[in-house]
């Protein structure tokens, strides 16, 4: 049990802090800096999938004028590590997919840069490549581990013996699509070397979830210490986990800035580049094995999963973990397979794993409620297991249940209706369910400082990143319970690695992270300064490890509801109705929580709907931008609301809270298909959902 | 090649020289420094570099900027009214239509043109009546700011926002 704070501030509706300056458009994202002196630079990206730079050609793009620099692999600065293969900008003439960076040119102005660019000529050596998932490929391989430490394979009592006995099974594949995260600001740096304290300094303007992970990341590759790395991220346009990490792009920033004479130099992908260069989730086809009685209580579950990864770098996406634990089922086996292709690299987004796993399991749960004759909704209540069946430790709340037979009565859900009996004019309807599920990550290693100003108010300082989430806002509430003091008396600084060390906001987990940081700063201030501490007078607080950690399985949960509206001649899907409750602990602000939980089932709808990447045999992206890659616009998004349980979780940290940031998007997909299904009478196993799979 | 323009941005007279390549969108933002609206994808895909040309809302990286020498342009920090936020924008506040906030300045300044295209009766795919008044219901929001994306999902409230603002 971690010591719960007095919350008074903690829980209460409070507006966003930098509304204001979000709506009028003065809030400054990375690029829009303002920087004396500033360069710009374009990339330029290689036009086949696999093979050698043989040659580069600049004359005509420095026939332009105003080009100050066309960095190539043959005169790029020199890294001093090379391990990260996505990492590793213009350190040979390999190429490892189509949309790789071969060049950067630095110029005077941004048209000129990407005229420039244009005009580069680049001659390739091209290789045998191959670009689209095969999951019968005999080359598939197992990873160490998948993402960020799972094992990748379990299995647990004799899954088949059970299959084999039970009443009834379900056995089927299940697709998802790449998907991007394609955050509304596209990925931007701005980059500039200097000298600080005697030694070289590399300063980093950055569109990043996180700005000491971006310090650590780069640090080494330019041989420098971390303090020679300075990040700044005030404000993030989203980021979906698409910045959590830096990719490419930044390392290219760096490197150009080393060829502007040391001038800044502004980085900004197009939104056509951001679909190579930063990061995509995987696609996946998942077999799904389920054994249940005649009441349908599991028996076996079995769910395997092939994913494709890049030969540049792995990425393991954990799309079966979650499998693990959702539902009882005493026999359960779990596997990842990865076909390494020459494809861009795979990178996190909104809920990794969970996101496409969730989609597989609950749609292959409403295939065994119409098996079974169990309705969907009493079927995962039955299933709902006492303790967590993975780790075998008691949950800290499992509140599934609960969640469940709220979101039925608050939704209006129908028993005993069959399928396709529902008409209104040309539209089918139908009702779909789904549950959502996501763990409680904790990063270690965060600090915050404060320091007791004049008046009774106080700096609260730590680096972490508000990238729309609402952090900037919450902390702030999160620092005033912890210092008994007003939300106004705080003054937060955050987003600069200027400020005491913070991790990603990342796996819902900076809430957790940072908070428990922030409040044991607080708390150190207290004890060192007491109740009146002096103006000037600092505290410094690491987070705490938290034992419970370790003996509790800590999980938010959910459950959608959601009303299909499907075309009967088009087949074209519509979503007039959703409605989701979850379990997450204490909501620290019910007006930003709400949006984020909202935000989360957009993106969940967005991808039932539209979402999918193409990655064709000559290993293009040929739906690469908005226009193509469509994402859910206002149209597509009806009624939609997002309610909680009221609790607290004791054992998550000094809050009571969970994550929020995915788990609306867990299971959202899964209840649209599940919806399309009741409407229509056609089971629709991949994503999106759209016209040509219902159609007829 | 570059070429002179005078126009006025947000009430203030700019007289620059600009590449004949240069979008409204970065002269507004690389040349004057006004970086209200935002560049999401800069081919007409996103609506997040909305601004409002003599009054209607356009999206400003489709237009090149030797083409609006004369014009009148207003970014969503130029609606405000001293320290006063313009109604929309203080119901995108009201109503967090917001989170990130990268969308947020193209969504305000597209809900203002668009409340003045249904003041001066302009039907949508959605209207019924062709003919009739507007009834602006949370259908014909929808379908109307359907140009505007917002990646951060902020959709519900950003339509209870322009619905207060309509009723205002
Ligand atoms: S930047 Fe103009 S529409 Fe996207
Ligand atoms: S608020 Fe982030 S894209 Fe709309």
């Amino acid at each position: 049990m971690t010591q719960q704070l007095d919350t008074t501030e903690i829980g209460a509706a409070r507006g966003r802090v930098d509304a204001r300056a979000k709506v009028t458009g003065t809030a400054p994202y990375a690029y829009e800096h303002h920087v004396d002196q500033a360069t710009y630079g374009h990339l330029v990206l290689s036009s086949i999938a696999r093979g050698r730079v043989t040659a580069i050609d600049a004359t005509e793009a420095f026939a332009q004028g105003g080009v100050h620099a066309v960095v190539t692999h043959e005169n790029a600065h020199r890294l001093a590590d090379v391990s990260d293969g996505e990492l590793a900008v213009l350190q040979s003439d390999r190429v490892g997919f189509r949309g790789q960076i071969v060049a950067i040119v630095v110029a005077e102005d941004p048209e000129t840069a990407r005229e420039a660019a244009r005009l580069v000529q680049v001659t390739y050596d091209e290789e045998p490549h191959e670009s689209v998932l095969d999951a019968d490929s005999p080359d598939l391989y197992a990873p160490d581990q998948v993402n960020p430490a799972f094992e990748t394979d379990t299995d647990e009592g004799d899954v088949e013996a059970a299959l084999a006995e039970a009443a009834f099974t379900v056995d089927a594949v299940y697709e998802t699509p790449v998907q991007h995260n394609s955050p509304m600001e596209p990925h931007q740096t701005v980059a500039t070397w200097d000298h600080h304290d005697g030694r070289d300094r590399l300063v980093l303007l950055d569109s990043t979830q996180g700005v000491h992970p971006v310090r650590q990341t780069l640090a080494p590759l330019f041989a420098l210490d971390p303090q020679q790395v300075t990040v700044e991220a005030p404000f993030v346009g989203g980021g979906f986990g698409s910045k959590g990490m830096p990719h490419a792009n930044v390392v290219a920033a760096a490197i150009a800035a080393k060829h502007s004479g040391g001038r800044p130099v502004k980085l900004p992908l197009t939104r056509q580049q951001t679909f190579t260069l930063g990061g995509h989730r995987t696609p996946t086809v998942q077999r799904v094995r389920l054994g249940a009685d005649a009441d349908g209580r599991l028996d076996a579950t079995w769910h395997e999963v092939v994913e494709h990864t890049s030969r540049v770098k792995e990425f393991a996406e954990q799309t079966a973990v979650a499998t693990r634990l959702m539902y009882d089922s005493p026999n359960r086996r779990t596997s990842h397979r990865l076909h390494a292709l020459d494809v861009p690299v795979a990178s996190w987004m909104r809920a990794p794993g969970e996101a496409p796993g969730s989609f597989a399991l609950e749609v292959a749960m409403d295939e065994l409620a119409v098996a079974t004759g169990v309705d969907p909704v009493e079927l995962r209540v039955r299933n709902d297991p006492a303790s967590d069946p993975e780790s075998g430790h008691p949950w800290s709340q499992r509140h599934l249940v609960e969640c469940l037979r709220e979101g039925a009565e608050r939704f209006g859900w129908q028993t005993g209706v069959p399928p396709r009996s529902r008409r209104e004019g040309r539209w089918l309807v139908g009702q779909g369910v789904a549950s959502a599920t996501y763990p409680l990550n904790v990063m270690p290693g965060n600090e915050a400082e404060v320091e007791a100003l004049d008046g009774g108010r106080y700096a609260v300082r730590i680096g972490a990143v508000d990238i729309g989430t609402g952090a900037r806002t919450i902390l702030g509430q999160i620092a005033a319970d912890a210092l008994g003091c007003p939300v106004g008396a705080v003054e937060l600084s955050i987003g600069d690695t200027s400020l005491p060390f913070a991790t990603v906001a990342g796996g819902s987990a900076g809430t957790t992270s940072w908070g428990s940081a922030i409040v044991a700063a607080a708390r150190a201030l207290r004890d060192e300064h007491g109740a009146s501490p002096a103006v000037g007078a600092v505290a410094r607080g690491v987070q705490p490890e938290n034992p419970d950690t370790e003996q509790y399985s800590i999980h938010s949960f959910g459950a959608h509801f959601v009303e299909a509206h499907v075309d009967a001649h088009t087949g074209e899907v519509r979503v007039p109705r959703m409605v989701s409750v979850f379990s997450a602990g204490r909501i620290i602000n019910p007006t930003t929580a709400r949006s984020q939980l909202l935000g989360g089932m957009v993106m969940g709808l967005s991808a039932a709907l539209h979402e999918e990447t193409v990655i064709d045999p000559s290993g293009r992206m040929p739906n690469h931008d908005l226009a193509q890659y469509h994402v859910a616009s206002h149209a597509d998004i009806g009624h939609l609301e997002a309610h909680w349980l009221d609790e607290v979780d004791e054992h998550a940290n000094p809050m009571g809270s969970k994550g929020i940031g995915e788990i609306g998007i867990v299971g959202a997909a899964a209840a649209v298909a599940n919806a399309t299904f009741d409407a229509t009478g056609v089971r629709v196993r991949s994503l999106p959902l759209t016209a040509d799979k219902l159609g007829g | 090649m570059e070429a002179d323009l005078t126009w006025r941005v947000d009430g203030v007279e700019h007289t620059l020289a600009v590449d004949t390549r240069t979008t409204v969108l970065d002269a507004l933002r690389d040349r004057l420094g006004n970086t209200s609206p935002k560049k999401g994808c800069d081919h007409g895909q996103c609506g997040a570099c909305t601004v409002l040309v003599d009054g209607r809302r356009q999206l400003s990286c489709l237009g090149l900027a030797v083409a609006h020498d004369g014009s009148e342009i207003t970014t969503a920090a130029g609606l405000v009214d001293g320290d006063e936020l313009h109604p929309v924008q203080q119901a995108f506040v009201d109503h967090d239509g917001l989170q990130c906030g990268y969308c947020t300045p193209g969504q305000v300044c597209s809900a203002v043109g668009m409340l003045d295209e249904v003041k001066a009766g302009h039907p949508s795919a959605v209207s019924d009546d062709l003919e009739a008044d507007v009834e602006l219901d949370e259908d014909e929001i929808r379908e109307r700011m359907s140009g505007n994306l917002c990646r951060c999902g902020a959709y519900s409230n950003i339509v209870a926002a322009i619905e207060e603002a309509a009723r205002a």
